[in-house]
Parts: structure tokens; C-alpha cells; sequence
């Protein structure tokens, strides 16, 4: 938390400001009892009329000037507090534009969503309210105690020994509650967990007729729920009727202390009400300081979590070379291997691979067998832990990063489009991409007539996730988005697995037709999609089982064969190695 | 409003088991209030009993604050029963109606489940039960002792002094006055704050959530001024927002100390012409300064109440929904059966302006291999939800063994079938749990051995805890495949007479789908089976394949009789297969 402070460098003047005017107002409001305790003390014993308006009116008085300073105080803490958390968010963002795959996969992209929205909104507000309150509540109860003192030192040892006992109980409660809290909430979690896993499960539980068996753990969960519940309100019920009870027993001592005093002449009358209405305020102080550290804490949970991802360096850094030649041999491996952070074993071992240039490479393997990750070191997604990579003879590290993959067009397993217009989307792939240039990408990915069947057009719009389109569309369209970018380098992950075969087979007809000289990788799980590739590598455990036509393969790789037989009628297999 | 009054009186209903409570928490609530607002009397007779240098009466105060001691001792102890009787009420209250909205989820029809979002009936059961919880609590906890506080404080003042209560009556409205002013104000701000909130969450959202497309297509810098665009926005409105709303307490709080002021002076001139006692004027500034409170609380706790009143609604509605219909009267248990299943006219739609089945008939003999292939839509899973009664027919009948399914209990029909679908749900728990979900009783020996049957363990000896592997939601720490796997050993320590397999292996790698297809000509020796598959390799093998479109079965038959046939079936097997072939061979010529 104390590093995002600094994003409080643009509004120093707002953080000065902000609590200065808090104290004055607080200052305003210690003065009141005083007042009044001259109107009993003078006023009223002398009847003294003029006296007692003119103090009335000094009370008016102090009440707007305590408005005006606390609004003054008020408007610069907001105004620092939005614009810490707008300067915060901005750098976060950026920050994250700066994260290559290693990092994204390590924080996670729910968390990082988490992280730029709903915890700097809790920094903010914990800003806002340190600005406002933090030196407030301190002061309130230190400035009662001082006027305390300066009434009456023997009575003002009352107070020296309630504050304490009232902080310690506040402090008590807090201590004892806070960590149930968060066991409510993981409780809570869990009836969470068990109804949402009912709903996913509808059909398997009462397939197995479990429903009720199912009511059982989930009265049982919410039972545990509801007792976890109890005892907590238990003890943060005990706050108000503790601190009621500490506050007037303090009440009486001093009103018993100050007959004594005023019998003796130390004090008068007036000056116990005062005595009285400041171990009031003290009470309303604490309280609002025990709620302060509880928002407080909230937000320096959510500094801490903010800060993890600044702490998350961007672990790649991008190459100088701006040009790329265009050589025979397109893509180079040699001596490759790659793990995953954090994991000891490799996902990647040993490759040595050679491409040339408008070649189309097939590549399949069990899931886990690092398809993906072999097309990913590509465009440098990750950096090769051993061995290098290299595209049109350079190795992919010496480039600059937006040339490298500018040079190629991926289409990712998952299908992911943003909210906009379609054609929004596409200039996604290309800022420069003109109408004839659309249009020719979305026929070759046999996306044109999606396009034509909306009323809009390229205006039809996107939602979200591109929930309003099916899956088969938007696999279409992510590959219409790869191709208007005119890639050397194609890479289907494992992208048209929604598509139906005959339409799979027309994508990859059209795409090998109309793109002259592209290099075209092709990650299938589907044996039809890539045994008429020029070259298929064959993956397995993260090593390369063997590479080779269809023809090659089938001769001498056991494990091509088995996928092959698993999904190929022996007509088939026969027929394609003839 | 009508529809408020509605939900109240479910609410009420919700109540009535804890009415004793609540009546408890009522009169512990007065006696508090009533003890609270006595104290400051006390205090400021005790007050008037210290007059001056050696006018102190010690007697009469040490008599006051005796009492004064007792009555904050009951006020304590008052006000912590009363928390502990509302705490009790709405937790109750609450576990209650989650546990109704539950026990509802499962006799609910699955028409409703498919058609609503699970994040939609999954909110309802979570977060607007907790919404009406706090809600709920807010409202037992304040509104009541702020009603009571108000009364009481009135009556003490008036009972006191006519023309100073007067005064705080007369400028306390002023502070619900500008709470409300500024809480109008606040709303349309706070509203246009989340409003821009919700667009940045939802860009972030799209940016981050798939920062590796950004990072694909370089369009980082892009995504940067769009969203410092959404944040400048978004800082102008909280701006406002946060200032507005934070202007509201030190303007009651102002209001508040005009009150104290107007007390003070007007007291004090009554003071001065001994009309009441200086005590009795300290009473009165204490009462000034708390009265305003209750009235502030009030205005949030409605707020509060009518989104506790909106959740409630959202919760008794779904309650409310119509659930599955009860199984008749003379429904029985299904005893020893063959497996045989007959379809006879059968229609069905999901909605009444499209007609998805009509008049189909089947007749599926023991212990027969039953493929349905088709196009997307063509309504294969339709069929399988209403052999298991997930749906009942609109027209026509289903016959179990030979008894018409509307007349076997519901459980009976089901605990007859195995099925394994695309969709691998696991529960959180142990592996062995899982294996043995449909048998909770089963021996470790048993699911051992189911696990065997299903290829799968070798796999789970192979983790950690082995069988006592604890698999996190969705089961997150096992790949596709090991879901599927201990799916059908799932079924295997069943063995029910008639399995159903809905593209169960789609989203598997092919070397895995080996073990499993293994797995399922073992578990299908002898029982009848229905298997709904787009890879027509794994299907030739079936008695009988049935080719529906459009809700109809418009072929039927075995693979080599279909292929001579010519029909739709041969053209798909052909394009599945050749078609493919072709264009690939002109891929690689050119």
C-alpha cells in the first residue's frame, strides 16, 4: 500500500488540505462544550440574556464554519482519492499490456480483471477515507482528553483510564470477529460451490436419483454456515452494549468525582456537563475509528493484491531488428526445449525442426502432448528455455516484437471476439486493412456468408464474447481476422474444430488457393484435417514421435498409426497411403 | 406497492416459526430504548444536585447514580439479547428459505433449468439471499429501536419541557430535509458512476480476460486510449459521486448542532427564569444530539429494506416456480427388466411455435446398440431427455419394459439407465466419492474394480492420494479425458440395464478415446444402448442406426445396409471422408 502512495504525487496539495480541514473542523466541534458550559456557568447564574445569545449565536456559528471546513475537506479528499485511483488504474492496465503469455498465465486473466476493477475501487475508497477520517478520530479523542486536562486534572484521569479500556475492547471485539468473518465468508463459498454444482449437474443427479441425498450435504453445509453465522453475531453483538456500559460507568464516576470537585471549589457545575459531553464524543470517535480499520484493512488488502501484479516484471524483452528478409527456410528450430514456469518437467524437449517457405505442416498429438506450446514459440509467446528460434533466418529474439508477429496470423484455440461491430473486429488483425481486403479474408475463411445473412453486415454487432454468434461462426471469423493481416506465417490451433468437415476442407482448400507462398501450421486433433499436410509432426510427450507425409508416417510411427486406426475405417487408412 | 405487500406477508411467513423470538427481541428492544433515554433524566438530576461549593448533596447523588448503574447494567445486557433475537430470527429466517430455494432447484423442471442462465438462478439462491439477509437485519436490528427511540425520545422531551421540544421538532425535518435532497442527488450520480463502472469492468473484462489476443495482434496501444478513455469518465463521476455522498453526514451533522445551539439558547433562557433545572437542560442537549440519529438511520434502513424487498421477490418468485409434476398415485417401482423400449407416436416441442418431434415410433429389442446420428438441431439429445423423463411428451407414449414411463416413478425409471454425456460433471470431493456417487454404499473393493473396467486405475493410482484424491471444482486438476474416464466408472459400479452415451467422447484426444471406447464396448456387453455421435467411425458397429433430421428419423438401419441405401446417411459417411480427402489433395498440390 505504502508503494501506491505515490500515486497520490499529483495531489499533494489535495492530501495536506483534505485532513488539515478535517482537524479544524474537529477542533470546531471539541470547542462546543465548552461553550455551553459558559452559558450554564455564567449565563444562566447571572441571568445574564445578551450573554447567553451572543454564546448561542458563537454556537451557529462554529456549526457552519465546521461544515464549511469539513465540505472544503471533504471535496479534496474526493478529488485526491479518483484521481489516485484513476492514475492507478491506468498504469495497471498498461502494465498489463506489457505482460507476455508467461506472465498472463501466472496471474491469471480472472484475477487480473479482479485486480484493475473491484480492488483499486477499494484503494480508493480507503484513500478517500484516510484522507478524510484517519487523523480525525486520533484527534478527537486526544483533543477530549486534553480539554479534559484542562478542566480538571482529577477528573481527568477518568479519562485517562477509560480510553484505554475502550480502545482494548473495540480492539478486542475486532480481533475476535475479523477472522470468523472470513470463515463466514468461506462457508458462504461453499453453499456457493454446492449450488452451483447442483445446477451444473442437474441431469447426472437425477440421473442417479441423488437429489436427496444432495438436500442432506447441502442442509449439512448450511448448517455449518448458519452456526458459524451465529456465533459471530454473538460476539460483534457484545460492541455496543460494552462500550454503552464502559462509557456511563465513566458517566457516573465523573459526575460522583465532580460533586466532589465542585464542593471543593475546583470546578463548576457547567464544566461536568462539558466533562460528560466529551466522554460522549470520545465514544462516537472510537466507534467511527473501529469501522475506519475495518475499510482500511480491506484496502491495504487489496494494495497488497495490486501490488503483486506491478511486482510481476514483464519477462521478455523485445529484440531491435525492425526488417525481416524472407528467406527459403521460414522457420527454424534447433535443439529446442521449453518448460513452463513453475513446472520441473519439460513440456517441450529436443526439437529440431526445419520449414520452408509455403509449406503446410500438420501437427497432432493426445492433448498435453504440446501442440500448442510448439506453435507459441513461434511467435515468441514464450521464450525457448534451451535451443533457439528462428523465422527467415534471425532468431525470433533479435526481433522487434510487433515486426515478428505482425509477419504472422494466429488463430487460437479458444474463438475470442470483442464487443463491436464485426468489421471492428477485423481491423482488429490489420488498422490498415481496406474494405476489398476484408471481404477477400472473410471468403477464404468461409466467413462471407455469415457476414451476408446479417442485415448489418460488417456492422453487425458483436456481443460480448461474441455470445450472439455460434461457435462454427466465430471460429470462422477468428480466421478471417488472422488473414486480414496477408500473414507469411498461418497458425491454425486446433481452430476449426467446431466447423463440419466438409466446411473444415473448403477453409483449408481456399486457404491454400488464394494465399500465395503463406506457411500454413495446422494443430488438429482430427486425423482427416492434417494427413494431406506436406510435412506432420507427430507429438508426443512434448517430444516429436515422428515427422513425415501421411504415407511416411504410417510405415513407421506406432503412435500416428494408433491415432489413425482410432479414427480412420481401415478403408481409409489404406486408401490414403496409396 | 401490492406486489411490496405481497412479499411482505411471505416474509411474514417466513417469520412465524421464530414469532416467540421476534416478540422477545420487541420487548427487550423497548426496555432498552426506554432505559436508554431514562439515563440521561438521571444524569441530569444528578446534575442539579451539585449546585455550587458546599452545595453538594452526596446522599441524593449517590442515590441517583446507584440506580443509574443498575439501569446500564439492564440496558446492556437488554440491548445484547435483543442483537443475539434478531442475529437468531434473520440467520434462521434466512437458512430456511436458501434451504427452500435448494430442495425447489431439485424438483424443478429441467425446461426452466435450460432456459434460464446459471449464473441467473444461482444469484438468486446466493447473493439475493444474502442481500435480504443484511437487509433483513438492518431492518429488525434498526428500524424498530428507531421508531421506539423516536417515540420515546418525544415523550421524554415533552414530558420534560412543551417549549423546547418544540424547537428540536421544529428544526429536526430541516436535516431529513437535505439527507433526502442529497440523497436524490446522490442516486443519479452513484447510478452514472456504476453505469460507466460496468462499461470499464466490461472492457477490462473483454482486454484482460484475453490479453493473449491483444498481445496477437499488437493491439495494445489501441486498448490503452480506449480505456483511459472510460477512466477519465469514470473520474469526473466518482468524483461528484464520492463528494456528494460524503457531504451527507457533516450536513446532519451541522443540522445536529443547530439543534444543540437552539436547545442550548432557548434552555437556557427557561434556565434562567428557573422554569426547569440546569440538569434537566444537560438532559435535553444529550437528547438533542442523538435525536437526529435515528431519524438519518431510517432513511438508509428503507433504502436498504426495499432492495432486501426486490431480492426477497426475486427469491419467493423462483420459489414459486412451478415445479416437475408429482409423481401420481399409481406409479411403481420398476422390478427385473429387460431393457426393451418402445416409442409409440411420440411429438414433442420445447416451445409451442416449433415443432421439434412428431409421431416418431421406435421399437429397440434387449440388449441392442442404438447409434443416432445427425446435423446439429436434429433433436438426438431431445430424445434421450425424454427416455430418462428429464421432459415429458406432449403427445404419444414411451414404454419401459413394457410399462408406459408416465406410470413408473421417476427415480425407478432413472436409476434404470447409465449415462455418460460430453459434459464430464464431477462433484468436489474425493475420486472415490465420485466413483461411488450413484452407490454411496459401495465397498472400496467395488470401486476399485469399476474404476478397472473403466481404464481408469491406472491413472488414479498414479496420483497423489491415489483413490482419496481430492478433485477441486469442475475437477480442475484432472485433463479431459481422466473426467471422462471416472464418468463411466461412475457408471460401472451401477451397471444399469440400458446406458446412454451422448457424445461422450467429442472433446477427447484420440489416443485417449481408444481406452475409452474400450471401456465402453466392455461396460455395454448385454444392455441395451444408446449412443449419440458426430464421428461416424465410432459408430458403425451399432445394431441399428437411426439417421434423424429435422425431428425425424429418416433412415434406420445398420451401417452396411444405410450405405447401400444411398440415402442421407451414405452422403454424410462419403463427406466425412472423401470430400475431405480431395480438397487436401489439392491443398498439397499446389
Amino acid at each position: 500500500m505504502y508503494k501506491l502512495m505515490r500515486y497520490l504525487r499529483h495531489y499533494k496539495k489535495e492530501t495536506v488540505i483534505g485532513p488539515l480541514f478535517k482537524l479544524l473542523e474537529s477542533s470546531f466541534e471539541l470547542i462546543v462544550p465548552l461553550v455551553m458550559a459558559r452559558i450554564i456557568d455564567v449565563g444562566i447564574k447571572n441571568n445574564d440574556l445578551t450573554y447567553i445569545l451572543k454564546l448561542g449565536v458563537l454556537l451557529v456559528i462554529l456549526g457552519v464554519l465546521g461544515l464549511s471546513c469539513s465540505l472544503t475537506a471533504q471535496y479534496f479528499a474526493a478529488k485526491a482519492a479518483t484521481g489516485f485511483g484513476t492514475e492507478l488504474r491506468h498504469d495497471l492496465f498498461a502494465h498489463i499490456q506489457s505482460f507476455s503469455y508467461s506472465e498472463i498465465d501466472k496471474a491469471g486473466s480472472a484475477t487480473l480483471v479482479t485486480r484493475i476493477t473491484s480492488d483499486i475501487n477499494q484503494a480508493q475508497a480507503g484513500v478517500n477515507l484516510v484522507i478524510r477520517l484517519f487523523l480525525r478520530s486520533p484527534f478527537i479523542v486526544v483533543g477530549a482528553l486534553v480539554m479534559a486536562f484542562a478542566i480538571n486534572v482529577k477528573l481527568a484521569l477518568i479519562f485517562c483510564v477509560t480510553v484505554p479500556v475502550l480502545s482494548l475492547v473495540i480492539y478486542g471485539i475486532m480481533a475476535a470477529t475479523i477472522p470468523l468473518y472470513r470463515k463466514v465468508q468461506k462457508s458462504l463459498d461453499e453453499v456457493l460451490l454446492a449450488t452451483r454444482e447442483n445446477l451444473t449437474g442437474i441431469r447426472v443427479i437425477r440421473a442417479f436419483c441423488m437429489q436427496q441425498k444432495e438436500k442432506e450435504e447441502f442442509e449439512e453445509k448450511s448448517n455449518a454456515f448458519l452456526a458459524l453465522q451465529i456465533l459471530v453475531g454473538k460476539i460483534s453483538a457484545l460492541m455496543n452494549p460494552v462500550t454503552y456500559i464502559i462509557v456511563n460507568a465513566a458517566t457516573i464516576a465523573i459526575v460522583w468525582g465532580g460533586g466532589l470537585q465542585v464542593n471543593e471549589g475546583a470546578i463548576t457545575q457547567g464544566e461536568v456537563i462539558a466533562l460528560v459531553n466529551y466522554m460522549t464524543q470520545i465514544l462516537l470517535a472510537l466507534v467511527a475509528l473501529a469501522n475506519l480499520i475495518v475499510t482500511f484493512t480491506k484496502a491495504m488488502a487489496s494494495g497488497i493484491r495490486i501490488n503483486e501484479v506491478f511486482d510481476l516484471k514483464p519477462s521478455m524483452v523485445s529484440g531491435e531488428k525492425k526488417e525481416m528478409k524472407k528467406e527459403e527456410v521460414i522457420l527454424e528450430m534447433s535443439g529446442v526445449d521449453f518448460a513452463y514456469q513453475g513446472h520441473k518437467e519439460a513440456a517441450l524437449s529436443d526439437l529440431n525442426v526445419v520449414v520452408k517457405k509455403g509449406e503446410t505442416i500438420g501437427i497432432i498429438g493426445g492433448t498435453g502432448s504440446g501442440k500448442t506450446t510448439f506453435v507459441n514459440l513461434i511467435p515468441r509467446f514464450y521464450d525457448a528455455s534451451k535451443g533457439r528460434v528462428k523465422v527467415n533466418g534471425v532468431d525470433v529474439k533479435d526481433y522487434d516484437l510487433g515486426t515478428l508477429r505482425g509477419k504472422i496470423g494466429i488463430v487460437p484455440q479458444k474463438a475470442v471476439l470483442f464487443r463491436g461491430t464485426i468489421r471492428e473486429n477485423l481491423l482488429m488483425g490489420n488498422a490498415y486493412a481496406t474494405e476489398e481486403d476484408m471481404i477477400q479474408a472473410l471468403k477464404n475463411a468461409q466467413a462471407y456468408e455469415i457476414v451476408m445473412n446479417k442485415s448489418a453486415g460488417m456492422d453487425t454487432m458483436v456481443s460480448e464474447g461474441g455470445k450472439n454468434l455460434s461457435g462454427g461462426q466465430k471460429q470462422r471469423l477468428t480466421i478471417a481476422r488472422a488473414l486480414v493481416r496477408k500473414p507469411e506465417i498461418l497458425i491454425l490451433d486446433d481452430s476449426a474444430s467446431a466447423l463440419d468437415y466438409a466446411t473444415d476442407a473448403k477453409l483449408r482448400q481456399a486457404i491454400a488457393q488464394n494465399t500465395e507462398n503463406m506457411t500454413v501450421f495446422i494443430v488438429s486433433q482430427r486425423v482427416a484435417s492434417i494427413m494431406q499436410a506436406d510435412k506432420i509432426i507427430v507429438l508426443d510427450d512434448g517430444k516429436i514421435a515422428g515427422m513425415g507425409t501421411h504415407a511416411e508416417l504410417i510405415q513407421g510411427c506406432e503412435i500416428y498409426r494408433e491415432i489413425c486406426h482410432s479414427q480412420l475405417s481401415k478403408e481409409e487408412v489404406a486408401y490414403e497411403t496409396k | 406497492m401490492r406486489q411490496n405487500k405481497d412479499t411482505f406477508h411471505k416474509i411474514l411467513k417466513q417469520v412465524r416459526p421464530y414469532r416467540h423470538i421476534l416478540l422477545l427481541s420487541l420487548v427487550f428492544a423497548v426496555i432498552s430504548v426506554a432505559l436508554t433515554l431514562y439515563a440521561p433524566i438521571l444524569v441530569g438530576d444528578a446534575l442539579d444536585k451539585i449546585i455550587g461549593v458546599g452545595k453538594v448533596d452526596f446522599d441524593a447523588i449517590f442515590h441517583i447514580l446507584k440506580k443509574l448503574g443498575l439501569i446500564i447494567a439492564v440496558t446492556g445486557i437488554a440491548q445484547w439479547c435483543m442483537n443475539l433475537c434478531n442475529n437468531t430470527i434473520v440467520y434462521r429466517v434466512v437458512k430456511d428459505v436458501r434451504m427452500k430455494a435448494f430442495s425447489h432447484l431439485q424438483k424443478l423442471p429441467l425446461k426452466y433449468i435450460d432456459s434460464h442462465s446459471n449464473g441467473e438462478t444461482l444469484s438468486r439462491i446466493i447473493t439475493d439471499v444474502e442481500q435480504f439477509s443484511d437487509g433483513l437485519l438492518m431492518g429488525f436490528s434498526q428500524l424498530f429501536t428507531g421508531v421506539v427511540t423516536i417515540v420515546g425520545t418525544l415523550f421524554f422531551m415533552l414530558s420534560i419541557n412543551v417549549h423546547i421540544s418544540l424547537v428540536v421538532i421544529l428544526i429536526t425535518p430541516i436535516s431529513l430535509f437535505v439527507a433526502s435532497f442529497i440523497a436524490k442527488r446522490t442516486y443519479v450520480l452513484f447510478k452514472r458512476q456504476s453505469e460507466v463502472r460496468a462499461e470499464m469492468t466490461s472492457l477490462v473484462n473483454e482486454m484482460a480476460g484475453d490479453q493473449k489476443t491483444i498481445q496477437t495482434f499488437g493491439y495494445g496501444k489501441r486498448a490503452l486510449s480506449r480505456f483511459d478513455k472510460i477512466n477519465e469518465a469514470l473520474r469526473e463521476c466518482s468524483l461528484k459521486a464520492i463528494f456528494f455522498s460524503s457531504i451527507t453526514n457533516p450536513s446532519t451533522r451541522f443540522i445536529n448542532g443547530l439543534v444543540y445551539a437552539g436547545v442550548g439558547i432557548v434552555g437556557a433562557i427557561f434556565a434562567m427564569h428557573g422554569v426547569i433545572s440546569v440538569g434537566r437542560l444537560s438532559c435535553f442537549l444529550s437528547y438533542a444530539n442523538q435525536y437526529t440519529k435515528p431519524f438519518n438511520e431510517i432513511s438508509s434502513v428503507v433504502t436498504e429494506l426495499q432492495n432486501a424487498f426486490a431480492c426477497a421477490r426475486r427469491v419467493f418468485e423462483y420459489i414459486e416456480e412451478k415445479p416437475e409434476t408429482e409423481d401420481g398415485e399409481n406409479v411403481k417401482e420398476l422390478g427385473a427388466v429387460d431393457g426393451s423400449l418402445k416409442l409409440a407416436d411420440v411429438s414433442f416441442s420445447y416451445n409451442k411455435e416449433k415443432e421439434l418431434l412428431k409421431n416418431l415410433n421406435l421399437e429397440v429389442k434387449p440388449g441392442q446398440k442404438i447409434a443416432i446420428v445427425g446435423p446439429t438441431g436434429c433433436g438426438k439429445t431431445t430424445l434421450i431427455n425424454l427416455l430418462m423423463r428429464f421432459y415429458d411428451v406432449d403427445d404419444g407414449a414411451i414404454y419401459f419394459s413394457g410399462t408406459d414411463i408416465m406410470e413408473i416413478k421417476r427415480d425407478s425409471l432413472r436409476s434404470n439407465y447409465g449415462m455418460v454425456l460430453q459434459d464430464t460433471w464431477l462433484k468436489s470431493g474425493t475420486i472415490a466419492k465420485n466413483i461411488a456417487y450413484g452407490n454411496p454404499l459401495a465397498t472400496k473393493e467395488e470401486i476399485e474394480e469399476a474404476a478397472k473396467a473403466a481404464y481408469a486405475h491406472s491413472f488414479i493410482r498414479r496420483m497423489k492420494d491415489g483413490y482419496d484424491t481430492v478433485i477441486t471444482e469442475d475437477g480442475g486438476n484432472l485433463s479431459q479425458g481422466q473426467k471422462q474416464l471416472l464418468c463411466i466408472a461412475r457408471v460401472m459400479l451401477k451397471l444399469p440395464p440400458v446406458l446412454i452415451l451422448d457424445e461422450a467422447t467429442s472433446s477427447i484426444d484420440t489416443r485417449t478415446e481408444i481406452k475409452i471406447q474400450d471401456a465402453f464396448k466392455k461396460m455395454m456387453e448385454g444392455r441395451t444402448s444408446f449412443i449419440v455421435a458426430h464421428r461416424l467411425s465410432t459408430i458403425q458397429g451399432a445394431d441399428v442406426i437411426l439417421v434423424m433430421k429435422d425431428g425425424n428419423i429418416i433412415e434406420q438401419g445398420n451401417h452396411e445396409t444405410l450405405l447401400k441405401k444411398g440415402g442421407f446417411y451414405a452422403n454424410l459417411y462419403k463427406s466425412q471422408f472423401s470430400c475431405n480427402s480431395s480438397a487436401m489433395h489439392k491443398v498439397t498440390k499446389i
